[in-house]
């Protein structure tokens, strides 16, 4: 094959399943995770928070716990950079409150001590005196003309005139003319809908060592889907350079977007600069509830014209979302995403980001989109029932394919809809015959994926081994699947590569492991560094040989001459050429770095059957089937792994999860006996169909497949739920008081 | 506050400790005896991150105190394989991506193995509820399930 050109078929390593290289570690409990960490002559740390959801801060009193025995140094904001201008004040203004607390478990100050208990034992000395404000958790209520203004002047210029100082961005888009849409419709259903805010949920809290020293120079271990952003953050928020800051990742024990943000890293090197030791600084659960995470919660408006046949004739979307006390509610990807499974003629959607006194969201798998299937898949679905149409049918009919323009804009390049749609109608489940008291449901899903900055280095050792260094922490399988591309462009096995995930020291910036964007960019990257590696293996063959680098080939692992004109030599393999590259030119080295743009959009449809018990209000999952696009699957056993991740996220997203907070706009579900994630006894098998349609844009097809499983399930599952209980379910989580509150409203007509 | 003294038996070996008397055996075991396989995922024995046997009994480490050791016998993920043979569960689990991120997986597993120990044979709804209390948020159970039901297959085959 040509050195730069795409590869789709005759794979001998990709599309194989073979073991991954962190798994001994982590059965044996080696792997070492945030809080694994120690130093010698390493401090504790503990963070005071607020207990309102929105106070004055008149005064942070420190001296009691400074003169607790074993206390080393305590921090308030006065401690961290000032100045500070855009994103980098809001993300300071978060992890450590100025004149406001703004949530309830905002940091206001932090001690390190030289044990964890003495730490917490200083931080309730710690005297904090606040003069609540009103508050506001409500998205609703938060974009009322009588609601508390979080932070006045935070509106950016997309924000129409008129609108209250809480509603901070705005977003329009979309095509055509949605009126006369409506009027070639022969039923337009209208219906909003809310879903509450939910947590990431990674079973790891936040955890980091760091040390910081007086000459500006420091080091941080962390658990981060992205150490070069941790970088660059705190060097900015605690004002060092930021090449004078190493950051390493550890093993991280589940982000799924959460950890995308930085929250405690710059706490742990305040606290270290001040007493000049490192400091290592581990959340409870319950402030990972309370500080970190979670989504926004939304409030949607939909409305849809389909014809008899099934024709959709217009679409027309308001989304809602709620971000905490900050910018940045993913309200444009809600909108975008909300009608991009579907060719329309005319389409509108609106999203506003609206501020409240809650934790700053963050991105968790496919920010905004979830939310936004589970409302137009809704009102799709009820258009069907209404209408007596196949579920499956109308989708196909009205699906997106290569060509079509997207509800937000451009052209789809090749996606794989309509082939997850026919391998749904396919199988099995979908005819299989539903018991009493259960219904089933469908729903298409739709995520952008990302590309991002990149960069991955390729090195081999004398003994024709291999490692590899990339810049974007391992979420999902990831090593296994860049030594899998490596060895398929080397010729070697598998078992001959090792990948690590590299600290910021070693490669150029890696943009954050998010937008599913890992085994495209990265492994693009890791692709093209082989092939970097391979030239220069040619090259070195060339020279022994004394003929032209454009004469010869990589084949099966060894340089050959490229035809009978290039002279007749034995094929030189890589373990050979590497055993002399000191003697031949020195180390050989593969590299690539760039910003690849070319990430396919994916789409995944999911069957669902759910079983309603009336009387309780109760419901249980009893079959699942995903079926999404994955471009090509690198590992098939991690793909099956996301598809099933991303499914039982949804259905405790769809049933169970959700923020509760009380009147007083505190949360009180702060810790996993009130939050109830799902367990094994809540789940059923879930079954999972890998398509594949090629990526365009990656050397072998490559589509991200972290993120759109959780696009249809909040959908598949309302949908599921509301066939089974012969009422319509508008409201996320369906647990049984939503349940019961439905089937009464609908008894009492 | 003075701390106290403990004797206790961890994988097999005998150890020492001073522990003050706040402190979880999951503290002691992995601030005081390097062992960090057990993992705090909550501190309130809600998602099993941290557990470990005690008498061959299934505890989360973070609800027991580190002065309760005294004279017992504790088994921790460290002590799951017998040298570089690693367990049956640990050889399935990575066969089959039983585990993505990892950190609730030394959890599972000491789990896993005391059902085997009650239950060489169960049904997939009993290994469903024995594992209520392991909360994994990457895998969504399935392939942890299937690795804990084909080991146990395994196991009767070869006893």
């Amino acid at each position: 094959m040509a050195p730069d050109g795409n590869m789709t078929n005759g794979f001998k390593v990709v599309g194989t399943r073979p073991k991954r290289p962190d798994g001994v570690d982590k059965v044996t409990g080696r792997a070492k995770f945030g809080a694994d960490a120690a130093a010698p002559g390493m401090l504790h740390a503990s963070i005071v928070r607020s207990p309102h959801a929105h106070a004055k801060i008149l005064k942070i009193d420190t001296s009691k716990a400074e003169a607790l025995k074993g206390v080393k140094a305590v921090v308030t904001r006065a401690d961290f950079a000032e100045g500070l201008t855009g994103e980098n004040w809001n993300i300071l203004e978060n992890v450590m409150a100025g004149d406001t607390a703004l949530y309830d478990g905002h940091a206001v100050a932090a001690v390190a001590a030289t044990t964890a208990l003495a730490a917490r034992d200083a931080a309730k000395l710690i005297e904090v005196e606040y003069e609540p404000l009103p508050h506001v958790t409500d998205v609703d209520k938060a974009m009322a003309a009588d609601a508390p203004v979080i932070r006045a002047g935070a509106a950016d210029k997309s924000v129409p005139e008129g609108m209250h100082p809480n509603v901070v961005r705005y977003h329009e888009s979309g095509h055509g003319d949605v009126d006369k849409g409506f009027a070639e419709a022969d039923l337009v259903i209208e219906e909003s809908f809310k879903t509450e805010a939910t947590h990431q949920g990674y079973i790891e809290p936040h955890a980091c060592l760091a040390q910081l020293g007086p000459d500006g120079k420091g080091e941080v271990w962390c658990c981060t889907q992205g150490h070069f952003n941790v970088q660059k953050v705190c060097a900015a928020l605690v004002g060092t350079e930021t090449s004078q800051l190493r950051v390493t990742p550890s093993e991280i024990g589940g982000g799924f977007g959460g950890k995308t943000v930085v929250f405690i890293e710059p706490v742990a090197l305040a606290l270290s600069r001040k007493a000049n030791r490192p400091v290592k600084l581990v959340m409870s659960r319950s402030e990972v509830f309370r500080a970190t995470g979670p989504t926004a919660s939304t409030s949607m408006d939909i409305k849809i014209g389909m014809t008899r046949e099934g024709k959709i004739t217009a679409a027309q979307g308001v989304f809602r979302l709620q971000g905490g006390a900050f910018p940045g509610a993913p309200m444009e990807f809600t909108a975008m995403c909300a009608f991009a499974p579907y060719a329309l003629e005319n389409v509108h959607q609106i999203g506003y980001d609206v501020m409240s006194n809650r934790p700053k969201q963050a991105a968790y798998r496919a920010p905004g989109s979830p939310m936004a299937a589970f409302a137009v898949e809704s009102v799709i679905d009820e258009l069907c029932n209404k209408l007596d149409l196949d579920p499956i049918e109308v989708r196909l009919k009205n699906a997106s394919k290569e060509g079509t323009k997207a509800s937000y804009g451009p052209k789809f390049e090749r996606i794989g809809l309509v082939e997850t749609l026919e391998a749904a109608r396919a199988h099995p489940h979908l005819t299989a015959p539903l018991a009493e008291g259960q219904g089933r449901g469908i729903s298409c899903g739709f995520w952008f994926n990302h590309g991002g900055e990149t960069a991955v280095s390729l090195a081999l050792s004398e003994d024709g081994t291999v490692a590899i260094s990339v810049g974007t922490p391992d979420i999902g399988g990831s090593r296994a699947s860049m030594g899998q591309m490596a060895a398929e462009e080397l010729g070697i096995p598998y078992e001959n590569i090792r990948t690590t995930v590299a600290d910021t020291a070693t490669l150029g910036y890696n943009e954050i492991s998010h937008g599913s964007r890992v085994t495209y960019a990265s492994g693009l990257a890791t692709i093209k560094a082989a092939r970097d590696a391979v030239k220069k293996l040619c090259a070195r063959a060339a020279a022994k040989w004394g003929i032209d680098e454009e004469a010869v080939v990589w084949e099966d692992g060894c340089a050959k001459p490229s035809g009978p004109n290039a002279g007749e030599f034995e094929p030189l393999p890589l373990a050979k050429i590497a055993r002399s590259m000191g003697r031949t030119g020195g180390p050989i080295v593969g590299h690539y770095e760039a910003t690849p743009e070319g990430a396919g959009v994916s789409f995944a449809t999911h069957i669902v059957d759910a079983e309603v018990d009336k009387e309780t209000g109760q419901t249980k999952v009893v079959r699942y089937t995903v079926v999404q696009d994955a471009g090509k699957a690198i590992h098939p056993t991690y793909v099956e792994g996301q598809f099933q991740g991303g499914a039982a996220q949804g259905i405790g997203w769809a049933l169970n999860e959700e923020y509760i907070y009380g009147e007083d706009g505190r949360l009180q579900n702060s810790g996993f006996l009130d939050y109830r994630i799902p367990v094994a006894s809540d789940l059923p098998m879930i079954d999972t169909v890998i398509v594949e349609v090629p990526n365009p844009g990656h050397p072998y097809g490559v589509r991200g497949v972290g993120e759109t499983s959780i696009c249809p399930p909040l959908a598949a599952i309302a949908n599921a739920v509301s066939n089974a209980a012969g009422v319509r379910l508008t409201e996320l989580p369906m647990s049984p008081p939503r349940i019961l509150k439905a089937l009464n409203d609908q008894a009492n007509g | 506050m003075s701390m106290i003294h403990v004797t206790t038996t961890v994988n097999g070996d005998e150890v020492e400790f001073l522990c003050d008397p706040r402190e979880t055996l999951l503290d002691v075991l992995r601030d005081r005896l390097a062992l960090t396989g057990a993992k705090e995922g909550c501190g309130t024995g809600d998602c099993g991150a941290c557990s470990v046997t005690v008498d061959d009994r299934l505890v989360c480490s973070c609800l027991m105190l580190g002065a309760e050791a005294e004279g017992k016998s504790i088994g921790t993920i460290e002590g799951m394989a017998n040298g570089e043979e690693l367990h049956p569960l640990q050889e399935k689990f990575i066969e089959y991506a039983a585990l993505q991120c990892g950190v609730c997986t030394p959890g599972v597993l000491v789990a896993t193995e005391a059902l085997l120990k009650k239950n060489p044979d169960p049904t997939e709804t009993e290994v469903r509820y024995w594992l209520a209390g392991n909360l994994c948020r990457c895998t969504g159970y399935d392939k942890i399930i299937r690795a804990v039901l084909d080991t146990a297959a395994d196991l009767r085959k070869a006893s």
